[in-house]
Order: C-alpha cells, then sequence, then structure tokens
C-alpha cells in the first residue's frame, strides 16, 4: 500500500435515500494504468466525482501520494496533482484549443497580477513560455494543426484528446479519464491506444473508467470491479475477465448500454 | 481650434460626461459577466460611490482624489458581504442578492437626514471633468483588457464556460469570483462618484432598478467577448436617446426589449468579436 | 396591540406565503428564477380592479377571474421569452435576463397605460364591514383573504401530493429527462406549472390591493423584494418553506412597523435574505440543497 499514488479507502455516498457508492476500497500504484469498470449505474463516474472533489463522501477517504485529499476543492486537489477529463466532453468552448491548454496550465503559469497589468517583460516571457508549453502539449495529442480553432468547433475524438491535452497541462500526478474511448470510431481508438502508451511510458499514472471492455483489457494493468456501488472484484485483466463474480454481474445486468447515460 | 473644442464641450457637457460614466458602468458589469455570474446591484454601488464621495466633499471639503478612493472601497465593501456567501452558491443567488441591495439602500437614503433625506445631496462641488472622467475610463479599460489577455483572462472565461471544469482546471473559484464583484462594485462606486461631482446633486432615487437594468443591457447590447463590447453598448444606448429624441421617453421599454432580443437572438451582442486570452504572440 | 399587530401580520404574512409559493413553483419545477412574476401580481390586482368597477362582479368572483387572467399571461410569456431558451439548452443566467429585460418592458408598458396613480376598488367591494372580536378589529374581506389563501394553498397541496397530475409536476421538478421518460407529457406540465404559478400571483395581487385598497403597476415590483427573501428563507424551490418563511416575514414586517420605525419595514425581508445567505443558504429546512459551486 505504501507504493500507492492513489489510496481509496472504504468510500461511501448517499445521495438522499440512494447509496451509490458503499465501503469501496482501492488502490492505484505509481505509474500503473489502472481500469475502473462496471455495469451502467455501478458507480464508476461517482467514484472519479468523489476523487476529483465535484462531490463529497458520505465517509471514507481518498488520499494522493499518502496526503489526504478530503475535504480539499476541486482546485486543490488540482494543485497536488489530480486532472481529470470528463465523460461529456466539458470544453471551452469559444475558446482556442490553445487557449484550452494554457487555462488547464494555470496552476503552472506565475504571472504577477502587477506585471499582467502594466504587460511587463516578466509577464510576457511567462506568456510565452506558456504558449510554447502548450504547443507542445497539442503537439503531443497531435492537435497542432488546430491549435487556433475553438475547442467547441473540434470533432468529437478531437475534443476528446483536447480535454486530455488540457488535463496534462497541469502536470498532474495522476491523470484520471472518464470514459475516454466514448463516441470514437475503431481508428480514434488506434490513436487513443497509442497516446495512452505514450503517456504512461512518460511515467504517469492513469485511472480510467471504460466501457469498452476489449480497449480496457488491452491497456490497463489492474482492473477495479463495481457493481451496485460496491467492489466485486480485482486484479490484473486475465484474472477480472475470468472471474465468476464479473461475469454474473455483467451477464446479470440486463440493462442496454445506453450511449451517454451515467455509470 | 481649441475654442471650437471649447464650445463643443460646453453645448455636449452633460451628454459627453454620460458617454464616459455609462461607458464605466458597463465595464463594472463586464466584469461580472465575464465570469458568468449576474448582479443586479450596479446601481446600487454606483448609489453608495455617489453618496460616500459627495457626502466627503460636500461635507467634509476632503480633496476630490481622496473621497474618489473613498468611493471604490465603499462598495467594494457592501460587494463582499454580499458576495461571500452567495458565490459560494450558484448563479441565481447573487442576482437574488443583489436585486434587493438598491430599494434597501433608497430607504436608507430617505431616512437619512444628514444626507438630505428624500431631498437628496445638494452643492456636491463640481470636481469630476473631462480629464477625470475618460483618464479613469482609458485606464480601466486598458487595465481589463490587459487581465483578459493573460492567466487571470483564461481563467475567467473558462469559470464563465464551465465553472466546474474551471475548478478542476485549479482555478480558485471563490477567489475570482468574489475578487470580480468587488472589483466591479468599486468601479461603479468611481462611476457614481464622477456623475455626483458633474452634477453638484444626487437624489436617492436615481439609482434604483431602473439603473440597474439599464446598466445591464449596455453590457448585453455591446457584448462581452472583451472589455470595449460593453463600452460600445454604453455609447450607443447613451447617444442614441440623445440623438433620436422620440426614443427619450421610450428609453425604458427599449432597453428592457434589446435584453429581451439580445439575450434571445444576439448571445453575442454588437461587438461578437472576442478578444484573444494570451498576452505573448503565437 | 400586540394580538392586532400579530393578527395584521398573519395575514399579510399569509398572502407573502401565496405569492412566494407560485415563485418557488416555478423555480422548483421549471429552473428558473422567472422575474416577470411580479407583473402577474400587478396584472391581477388590475384586472379585479377592473372586473369589479366595469363588469360589476363580486370580489370573490373577481379573484379567480383574475388569477385565471394572470395564469394565461404568465403561460404566454413563458412560452415566448423562455421556451426558445429551454429549447436551445441556454445557461440558467440568460433566461433570467431575459425575464428581467421582460420585466422592465412589462412595467413600462403597463405604466404608459395605466399611468403610476394609486387606484382603489369601489366601496361596494367593502360592503361587509368589519368585526370587532375581544378588541380585534378584522374586515370581511381580511377574513376572505385569509378563507382564500387557505384554501388555494390545501388545494395546490391536495394537488401536489394525491394526484397523477401532481406526481408528472414532482418528476419534472426532479430532472426532466427522467419525466419524460416516465411518459410525462413535459410541455403540458410546463405550461400547467406556468398556469398555476402566474394564477398564485395574481391572487396575491387582488389580495394585496384589496387589503391595503392601493393599486399601482409597481405595486408587483416592491412585492418582488418580499417574494426573494421568502423563497430563499424557505429553501428555493421548497413549498413547505415558502409558507412558513411568507407568514414569519409577514409578521416580522408588521412588528418592525409597530415597535421599531415604519420606514423599516421594507428593509426586514432584505435584512432576512442577506441573514439567510451568509448563516444558512439552503433555507429553513434545507430540503432542496443549494447546488454547490
Amino acid at each position: 500500500m505504501s507504493k500507492a499514488l492513489l489510496a481509496v479507502h472504504d468510500l461511501t455516498v448517499r445521495f438522499g435515500g440512494l447509496t451509490a457508492l458503499s465501503g469501496v476500497t482501492f488502490a492505484v500504484e505509481h505509474g500503473a494504468v489502472h481500469g475502473l469498470i462496471g455495469p451502467n449505474g455501478a458507480g464508476k463516474t461517482t467514484a472519479f466525482n468523489l476523487i476529483s472533489g465535484m462531490t463529497s463522501q458520505t465517509s471514507g477517504s481518498v488520499a494522493l501520494a499518502g496526503a489526504p485529499l478530503d475535504g480539499l476543492p476541486t482546485y486543490m486537489r488540482t494543485a497536488r496533482g489530480l486532472a481529470r477529463t470528463f465523460q461529456n466532453i466539458r470544453m471551452f468552448r469559444n475558446m482556442s484549443a490553445l487557449e484550452n491548454v494554457m487555462a488547464g496550465a494555470h496552476l503552472r503559469t506565475h504571472e504577477r497580477f502587477r506585471d499582467i497589468l502594466l504587460r511587463l517583460p516578466a509577464f510576457r516571457a511567462q506568456e510565452t513560455r506558456a504558449v510554447a508549453r502548450a504547443r507542445e502539449i497539442l503537439d503531443f495529442v497531435g492537435l497542432a494543426h488546430q491549435a487556433e480553432r475553438p475547442g467547441g468547433d473540434l470533432s468529437y475524438g478531437e475534443q476528446r484528446r483536447l480535454e486530455i491535452a488540457r488535463a496534462l497541462a497541469s502536470e498532474p500526478k495522476l491523470l484520471m479519464l472518464d470514459e475516454p474511448a466514448a463516441g470514437m470510431n475503431p481508428s480514434e481508438k488506434i490513436d487513443l491506444i497509442d497516446l495512452i502508451g505514450r503517456l504512461r511510458a512518460r511515467g504517469l499514472t492513469l485511472l480510467l473508467v471504460e466501457h469498452d471492455m476489449h480497449f480496457v483489457m488491452k491497456l490497463c494493468d489492474r482492473i477495479t470491479v463495481l457493481n451496485f456501488g460496491a467492489k466485486i472484484a480485482e486484479g490484473s485483466p486475465v484474472d477480472v475477465r475470468s472471474d465468476p463474480t464479473v461475469i454474473e454481474a455483467y451477464l446479470g445486468s440486463k440493462s442496454v448500454r445506453r450511449p451517454g447515460a451515467g455509470a | 481650434m481649441t475654442h471650437a473644442l471649447d464650445n463643443f464641450l460646453f453645448t455636449y457637457q452633460s451628454l459627453i460626461y454620460a458617454l464616459g460614466i455609462n461607458s464605466l458602468l458597463a465595464l463594472s458589469m463586464y466584469v461580472v459577466l465575464a465570469i458568468g455570474q449576474l448582479s443586479l446591484g450596479q446601481a446600487a454601488f454606483m448609489g453608495l460611490g455617489a453618496y460616500a464621495s459627495a457626502l466627503l466633499t460636500a461635507k467634509f471639503a476632503i480633496p476630490f482624489p481622496l473621497a474618489l478612493i473613498a468611493a471604490a472601497a465603499v462598495p467594494a465593501l457592501l460587494a463582499f458581504v454580499i458576495g461571500a456567501p452567495t458565490l459560494r452558491l450558484s448563479g441565481v443567488y447573487l442576482a437574488i442578492a443583489t436585486i434587493g441591495v438598491g430599494e434597501v439602500l433608497r430607504i436608507f437614503y430617505l431616512n437619512w437626514d444628514y444626507a438630505g433625506g428624500a431631498l437628496g445631496l445638494n452643492g456636491i462641488p463640481e470636481e469630476a471633468g473631462f480629464v477625470w472622467i475618460f483618464g479613469v475610463l482609458a485606464v480601466a479599460l486598458a487595465g481589463f483588457a490587459a487581465i483578459a489577455r493573460s492567466r487571470i483572462g483564461r481563467a475567467m472565461e473558462a469559470i464563465r464556460a464551465d465553472e466546474a471544469a474551471a475548478g478542476v482546471m485549479g482555478v480558485n473559484l471563490p477567489v475570482y469570483k468574489l475578487a470580480a464583484l468587488v472589483v466591479s462594485a468599486a468601479v461603479a462606486g468611481v462611476a457614481g462618484a464622477f456623475n455626483a461631482h458633474v452634477s453638484s446633486f444626487i437624489g436617492p432615487n436615481e439609482y434604483g432598478f431602473d439603473a440597474a437594468v439599464t446598466i445591464l443591457s449596455f453590457a448585453l447590447l455591446g457584448g462581452i467577448g472583451s472589455p470595449f463590447g460593453p463600452v460600445l453598448g454604453a455609447l450607443v444606448l447613451t447617444a442614441l436617446p440623445e440623438v433620436l429624441r422620440p426614443l427619450h421617453d421610450y428609453r425604458l421599454v427599449i432597453n428592457g426589449l434589446i435584453i429581451v432580443c439580445v439575450v434571445i437572438f444576439l448571445p453575442g451582442g454588437l461587438l461578437p468579436w472576442r478578444l484573444s486570452r494570451i498576452g505573448a504572440p503565437r | 396591540m400586540l394580538a392586532q399587530q400579530l393578527l395584521n401580520g398573519i395575514l399579510a404574512g399569509s398572502v407573502y406565503a401565496l405569492f412566494a409559493l407560485g415563485f418557488t413553483l416555478m423555480f422548483g419545477v421549471l429552473g428558473v428564477i422567472n422575474l416577470t412574476y411580479g407583473f402577474y401580481f400587478s396584472t391581477g390586482a388590475f384586472v379585479a380592479l377592473h372586473a369589479t368597477r366595469y363588469l360589476h362582479m363580486q370580489i370573490w368572483e373577481a379573484l379567480p377571474f383574475a388569477a385565471a387572467i394572470a395564469g394565461l399571461i404568465a403561460i404566454v410569456i413563458d412560452e415566448l421569452l423562455l421556451g426558445p431558451l429551454r429549447r436551445a439548452k441556454a445557461p440558467e443566467l440568460s433566461s433570467l435576463m431575459v425575464t428581467l429585460g421582460a420585466t422592465l418592458l412589462l412595467y413600462s408598458l403597463m405604466t404608459a397605460w395605466f399611468t403610476t396613480d394609486i387606484r382603489r376598488f369601489p366601496p361596494t367591494v367593502f360592503d361587509g364591514g368589519a368585526f370587532e372580536i375581544q378588541g380585534l378589529r378584522i374586515t370581511l374581506s381580511q377574513i376572505l383573504i385569509v378563507a382564500a389563501v387557505v384554501s388555494i394553498v390545501g388545494g395546490l397541496a391536495w394537488l401536489l401530493r394525491r394526484t397523477k397530475l401532481g406526481l408528472a409536476i414532482r418528476a419534472l421538478a426532479e430532472n426532466d429527462d427522467v419525466a419524460q421518460l416516465m411518459g410525462v407529457n413535459v410541455g403540458g406540465v410546463v405550461h400547467l406549472v406556468s398556469f398555476i404559478s402566474g394564477a398564485l400571483g395574481g391572487a396575491a395581487g387582488v389580495m394585496i390591493g384589496l387589503n391595503y385598497n392601493a393599486i399601482q403597476p409597481y405595486m408587483g415590483e416592491s412585492m418582488m423584494l418580499k417574494g426573494f427573501a421568502v423563497i430563499i428563507l424557505g429553501g428555493l424551490g421548497d413549498i413547505r418553506g415558502a409558507v412558513l418563511a411568507g407568514l414569519a416575514l409577514g409578521i416580522l414586517e408588521t412588528l418592525t412597523a409597530g415597535y421599531v420605525a415604519s420606514s423599516m419595514k421594507d428593509a426586514v425581508g432584505f435584512l432576512l435574505l442577506v441573514l439567510t445567505l451568509w448563516f444558512r443558504p439552503v433555507g429553513l429546512f434545507g430540503r432542496i440543497a443549494a447546488k454547490r459551486a
């Protein structure tokens, strides 16, 4: 456990009478690609929202690199090294792709108020650096050619990649991807798998929620399976695939996958 | 040449002052709209600035520049008191909380005999001239444009586009939102001080609901993609009723209609041009 | 003296409650703060005035008539202004701004038509006179007001809790997508809620007009300030909270006017509003949790 980058312990959340997550514990190791899977309504996105601070838990705790995050607002969690994307893309639609990434680098851009107002050289230098950094990241995700276009005008697959770029700009320790492959065509998925491979090669730790089992099995080192808000299995892709409770959960849930439905 | 200019200034003096003051008010509205919030207290903040500064200059003979500082500080303090609890909540709370401020202050001025009560405050020195008003306007405009093209400007637009996502990007939402409201109140207060010090008289009924909505219509008509849009809106809506006299009687109807039409049909405003949020060559 | 003050306070408070009920229902179900709501209040008062004066209606006929007209106007305004924004899924502040502009427009038109002169009901409306019970003075119109408020609030509670229509309204308040999936005719329920809210606002306008016998276009605007205080104190969208908070505001205002200063009366609501926002932003019961940023 001591090596874990993210430690989720006994996490429980209730909304009114509904228990969305009950006593979920798992850990994400440094440098791992960790999958969080489960049928619809299993609590995957809820877990993401709790970890990133967009919802607060009823009980339990979340720690990043040994330091508890509980009670911290989203922006402080980002400062501690957490970044995420959203299942239903949340682009800053009117801002250019470049500006989106630079907004993501908010905590890594140091500009003093006086320098901004007077447009002093220190400010200009910082902006020039920020532009260069953002271009680098856009290039890394393959969007360099779209830098000047408004984020909302990009194609669906490009927006997903721009969201990843924006999250990367905060220089996170842990990058959380919420259904990164949703709505992508096969060739976009291949690009995404390649991108995730390159992220991991950079030493980044990833936690991802994904419905595409092929995608998950191919990418993840370790998988945590949720069902009805509780953890039902955990292990390597091979273990999880052959786990009878997991098979039961997926077959037992007759719910047809609805695109865009909350997880 | 100078003589002609003097003549021109004298003839259209009050209109020219109104153009500058309303532009400042539009800018004060812009700051709040730029972070996706709606304040209906801009007229109240303006009135507070007007009363605070006018009391200081008229009753205590405090120099105008010092009174101007008070005109910024007093509304800023009120904005803090109202904004601190409400800005943590969803956007409707700020709108609701600020909508009543003007009315309460009106009741307060009406009953405050020292400040003239219902008769208003007289004998305010006419110290705010062309240079003051347009000097401050130019500085404010340059300042807001510089801020827009920086890390702060990007964070502000991110908040307006998607507050929760901006928080996840590391933007300190409470600080940004509160700072925007406080700055906005200070700017409105300075505009109020100018208003008081060009006309020598202020009354309790000048800073009510109608004024608040009019200020909003400046900003919406102009568009908030850059700080220049609201100023354009203020110039158009201030000059138009003067040029087309018949419009004057229907000013409120037109302002109301403008807000309705702009929000439904022209969300970008008259000047949909958007200032880039990057302060360096790309 | 105190008993009389309390009685007057409860009376005013019950009308505030009625007014706030429509306002909070609109917010709770339709999800928008509709600032034209105060206009329905003024509309109700003016319709009742004209109905009693020119159509020679009795006041108990004029009340439902005026409420119905206000309700119909509310449907039209909602459809014209908020319909397009709902369909475009515009941000919540857009709808707030549209109704704000519309408010200015509507009041200006109303003032152009009726001027800002204060109008009064014809004296025949008050024929019933007044009663004195153990030193407490209460007029017949006040009794009418209380009876109407109690039956309207009771009827609304019954509608929301016990009928299928009420279930549909509550489903829409929870989530419009879910409501649609449940087979609720969303457009129809939106119109119904607009109508009910507008009618509640209109009815409150008739009652306040009756109670103070003073009718003027901008009466709805000052009422809105009280309405805001009540729905924030009660909790946005909270029906029970709105009723209790309305009563509380009425009583506090009357006591302030009686024991502090009558000029301070209109500031009570705002003070209550700011205090609530500082110390208990979710309202009295905190049932509908305020959305945190």
